[in-house]
């Protein structure tokens, strides 16, 4: 400052006008890169819309109950009459069980999980569990994948029965898998209750099992929500660890050992070896056009619950 | 007779909170246990192929002893391209929203934008980077095309870790700045991004572990081949070099999955083994990074403020 004061008035000005002008540029860059998330997000949906609605148009356009209410996938001709038909129905109804099975699968044990950590052990739990559960979110699902087939689905073959290849192991993947996140997401909910809830319901005379039933889990249950909806939104986009496992039959399971296939096994395996504009290739896009329609509700959703939960805390 | 109905139900009350407490012990320890297995059996299955060999050589085509030395290089590389981009990008926009946004439909839109983004199925993002990078823009299957892909997974991930590093700055800090006649600019970048660097260098150390393993959304971006290049060739504009961003890259995970669906190597299993306990360790270190820095940065502010 005393520098700029004994300096003439013209570099003052300088100094004031390059203050002004890096305070601009630097305030443009940085909405500019807040900008570019919105954009990104716009362009992701525009695409992938565009693109998931090109077979239900042009010459040999689908209608749209083809497509989303039909069981019969037979994109190569078949039979006599040669006709191909692009019914999604049983990779819709596939992912929907895969990930509501893992969700149940999961969500019980990564709560009770959560619940030791912060009230029955914290030692032990901050110590162990709570690191190894931060650890194994970034886990990547193609290890979860790869043990499943090299230990689940054998195990499942010689002790459970079937080809080993299911429903069963698909969705035990997928619940290892999304557990660690629903069960820190829980702990951070825990612990952000007040410790005057605890404290309250113990003084009145209540016990540990009591408190967490009736007091801890209620108050804490829009959050815990959220996580558990947070891994549903992950097991229902969940392509590759599924993949490898679940079998990849184009059936219905009749029972939880049968293979099946889900939206993202199929997108996965066929992108590749179809023609890019075909019309087997375009309904592929219509299956990611549905996947992204779903994890846009299932976000809404979570926006519901969190805006909820601010308006009960105020 | 009452006080006896009373005692019943306290006992009931009691044993139910023992069998509870039993419960949510066996979660825990199952949980714990379950953890170590999955590592101790992953590292155990590929210790015979945890060598210099392994991770340094090429796959080998139909034939034993393949490495898997290209994967590794491509996925270390994919990283550091895509977070060339993401990190700057990442910092900015969390700069925006912790210092300039103010409660508005802008805002909004960014928050909602950034939830939908870090849901979004990686398959998903990774067939519309098969649309406009690869196809669109023509850049084949390729580094740069992967690059892309994964920024959209980690421009979402690195906002939130810089808004929240920032945040939790004191606000004294800032205002001293401020204070001094440092503009709102200069302030942001003299003052409160050094002080929020190593709070958003553990958030996105801890995020490149995830970023490394990522294979859905690579699959159609970098590609599901590796073609030879020279190792010795370090000119990025090279067709040859394995710095050129517009060769295709499969990378460690991409290959796990891919030898997999292919089945043909002999020894698939081994190299499955040996490549996820290769992932799980560069996971795990990623992981012990990001932690020692944050308890580091924890001695640190705890210093500070006594």
């Amino acid at each position: 400052m005393a520098t700029a004061a004994n300096s003439p008035p013209d570099a003052r000005n300088l100094g004031v006008f390059r203050k002004l002008l890096s305070e601009g540029l630097g305030r443009f860059f940085v909405t500019v890169c807040a900008g570019i998330i919105i954009l990104i997000t716009l362009l992701m949906i525009f695409f992938v819309a565009y693109k998931g609605i090109a077979a239900f148009r042009g010459p040999e356009a689908l209608s749209v109950s083809e497509v989303l209410f039909n069981a019969t996938w037979a994109p190569w001709p078949t039979g006599m009459d040669g006709q191909p038909s692009f019914g999604i129905l049983i990779f819709l109804v596939g992912s929907l069980l895969v990930s509501g099975l893992a969700v149940l699968f999961a969500a019980p044990l990564a709560v009770a999980a959560a619940i030791f950590t912060t009230e029955i052990a914290p030692h032990l739990g901050e110590r162990y569990l709570r690191p190894a559960l931060e650890m194994f979110t970034g886990v990547p699902s193609v290890v979860y994948g790869w043990v499943g087939l090299t230990v689940l689905v054998p195990f499942i073959r010689n002790y459970v029965g079937g080809l080993g290849f299911s429903l069963l192991a698909g969705s035990i993947v997928v619940a290892v898998m999304i557990l660690p996140s629903i069960a820190t997401l829980t702990i951070d909910a825990l612990k952000a209750l007040p410790n005057s809830f605890k404290e309250g319901s113990l003084a009145l005379g209540a016990t540990r099992w009591q408190t967490i039933r009736h007091v801890l889990v209620p108050a804490a249950g829009l959050r815990i929500g959220t996580a558990i909806t947070l891994g549903l939104a992950r097991a229902l986009g969940e392509a590759l660890a599924v993949q490898m496992v679940i079998g990849n039959s184009i059936q219905f399971p009749r029972s939880l050992l049968h293979g099946t296939s889900t939206l993202t096994s199929i997108m996965t395996m066929d992108m590749s070896n179809t023609l890019f504009g075909s019309l087997w290739n375009n309904v592929l896009w219509t299956m990611a056009f549905l996947l992204l329609c779903l994890t846009l509700l299932l976000v809404v959703l979570i926006r519901r619950m969190g805006g909820t939960q601010k308006r009960g805390v105020r | 007779m009452a006080l006896q109905r009373v005692k019943r139900r306290l006992k009931a009350a009691t044993i139910a909170d023992r069998l509870a407490t039993g419960m949510f012990y066996a979660a825990g320890i199952l949980l714990i246990v379950l953890f170590i297995a999955f590592v101790g059996y992953l590292l155990s299955k590929g210790m015979s192929r945890l060598n210099l060999q392994f991770i340094t050589t090429a796959p080998k085509f139909m034939e034993e002893g393949g490495g898997i030395g290209p994967q590794l290089f491509n996925s270390f590389y994919l990283l550091i391209l895509s977070l060339m981009v993401s990190v700057p990008l990442g910092i900015g926009a969390g700069v925006y929203l912790a210092e300039y946004a103010k409660p508005s439909r802008l805002t909004d839109a960014i928050r909602m934008s950034l939830d939908t983004l870090s849901s979004l199925p990686s398959i998903v993002i990774g067939l519309f980077g098969l649309l406009v990078f690869v196809n669109y823009l023509g850049w084949g299957f390729s580094l740069a095309s992967g690059a892309m892909a994964l920024l959209v997974i980690n421009l979402p991930v690195i906002t939130r870790v810089s808004e929240q590093a920032i945040s939790s700055i004191p606000g004294s800090i800032k205002e001293g700045s401020l204070a001094l006649g440092a503009t709102h600019w200069q302030t942001i970048v003299r003052v409160v991004l050094p002080a929020a660097l190593p709070g958003i260098l553990s958030g996105v150390i801890l995020m490149s572990g995830r970023i490394f393993g990522e294979a859905a959304a690579l699959l159609y971006t970098a590609g599901m081949s590796s073609p030879p290049v020279d190792y010795t060739n370090w000119n990025p504009l090279h067709f040859n070099s394995p710095l050129n961003p517009f060769r295709p890259a499969e990378t460690l995970a991409v290959y796990i999955w891919k030898v997999n669906s292919e089945g043909l190597l002999p020894d698939v299993t081994e190299v499955g083994n040996g490549a996820s306990a290769v992932l799980l360790l560069t996971v795990l270190a990623f992981n012990i990074l990001a932690r020692s820095l944050g308890r580091f940065i924890q001695k640190k502010t705890s210093g500070a403020t006594h």
